[in-house]
């Protein structure tokens, strides 16, 4: 995670943390760093870090155990990629077909650059 | 209401107006950025506050209660400020002692494990500290004073970038444990810009932004493309500054933009603190 990245720091930290659970370093029901966990280990307001973590409640993806700490959701891991498959459109194709279009590449060229890239 | 008010303070020099007018309030618990260019007034402000001098005009409570010549205001109140008000040939373990005696929740231990973690040298006369020591002198003891308002002038004044690190980290340290108000005057912007909660943007004498870093940040745009496109599209917005180069032009705009109105060919950005509060400061 670097925040040289323009977007708010909230939604880098929720991000991070969603990266963790789809890598396996989260497991389902295993518990996640704390806010002050977070705020000390990137240098950021803990109220940024409680607002990256609440991101992720509101969307199911973890939950508070009272007095213990946050955890992730069984199921978490589908769900983290059913939403970034959604957002994948909008955050990668319509990015690179933008640019190919700048440099005069046809839609076939695209095709066969991901061919190529799949049989890698 | 708990938290420092300011209620429109004044304060000249001679022909020169450093404060005009000002009202701000810093609420508890909240870790502030006060933020403005040389000669912009920072410094008048938190004297302003921490009774060092005194308004030409106005009002300052600290929880309600009138700040300007009032021992237990100020009792709540620690300012790390430039100039040290330590004789100088005091040692800097007789000024830990002293400053104990003034804040009766100084934490002792904790002022001694951070002046061993920063490297300071307790038998050094204040005098022959270096810049870099000098401030972490101060910020040791303002950390460790627990006093409820904490002022910080300039905190990282001639510290390397790993005493810089451990001081942001000391200070959220400190934070997470025991919730403060802090209010930290800076030039280094992007390194306290992740730090802070609320920014305050003082401009020659005047403030011109008070609010949270993520609202300000979230208002703040760079457009990038050819330059009659760019001069075209931005006749109705607030616009802060352009740059150009040859037939290139970004400007910095402040608002909000919906992407999908955009021409083909101009690209948008966000700012960082630093770039907005250039441009917002700018002559």
């Amino acid at each position: 995670m670097h925040f040289e990245d323009e977007r708010p720091i909230f939604l880098q930290i929720a991000e991070y943390i969603e990266d963790g659970i789809l890598m396996g370093a989260f497991e389902e029901e295993a518990q996640i760093p704390s806010t002050t966990e977070i705020s000390l280990r990137y240098k950021i307001n803990p109220a940024t870090a409680l607002k990256g973590i609440n991101l992720l409640v509101d969307e199911g993806i973890v939950y508070k155990k009272r007095g213990v700490g946050m955890f992730v959701r069984v199921g978490a891991v589908e769900a983290i990629r059913r939403k970034r498959r959604e957002a994948f459109y909008n955050d990668y194709i319509e990015k690179v077909i933008a640019e190919a279009k700048k440099l005069g590449l046809a839609k076939e060229d695209i095709i066969a650059m991901i061919e190529r890239g799949y049989d890698r | 209401m708990r938290g420092i008010e300011v209620r429109n303070i004044a304060k000249n020099y001679g022909e020169v107006q450093a404060l005009k007018n000002v009202s701000v309030f810093f609420g508890e618990n909240k870790i502030y950025g006060l933020l403005g260019r040389n000669g912009a007034g920072k410094t008048t402000l938190l004297n302003c506050i921490t009774g060092r001098i005194f308004p030409d005009s106005g009002q300052i409570f600290v929880d309600g209660e009138p700040a300007i010549e009032n021992d237990s205001a100020q009792g709540k109140i620690f300012m790390m400020g430039e100039k040290n008000f330590y004789p100088e040939g005091m040692k800097v373990r007789d000024a830990i002692k002293w400053t104990e005696e003034f804040y009766p929740d100084f934490d002792r231990d904790y002022c001694l494990k951070l002046a061993k973690q920063f490297g300071l040298n307790q038998n050094k006369k204040i005098k022959n500290l270096s810049t870099g020591y000098g401030s972490i002198f101060k910020l040791i003891l303002t950390l460790s004073t627990n006093a409820p308002y904490l002022f910080f002038d300039e905190p990282v004044l001639g510290l390397d970038a790993n005493h810089r690190d451990m001081f942001y980290k000391a200070l959220l340290q400190k934070y997470v444990e025991k919730p403060f108000t802090a209010v930290i005057s800076t030039h280094l912007i992007e390194e306290v810009s992740g730090v802070i909660e609320k920014v305050v943007i003082i401009k020659k004498g005047e403030i011109i932004r008070n609010q949270s870093v993520e609202e300000l940040l979230s208002k703040g745009y760079t457009l990038s493309g050819s330059a009659s496109a760019i001069d075209s599209f931005i006749e109705d917005k607030t616009v802060l500054g352009v740059d150009s180069l040859g037939g290139l032009k970004t400007a910095y705009v402040i608002g909000t933009i919906d992407p999908a109105s955009l021409p083909a060919g101009m690209e948008i950005g966000r700012m960082d603190l630093q770039k907005l509060f250039i441009h917002l400061t700018n002559e």
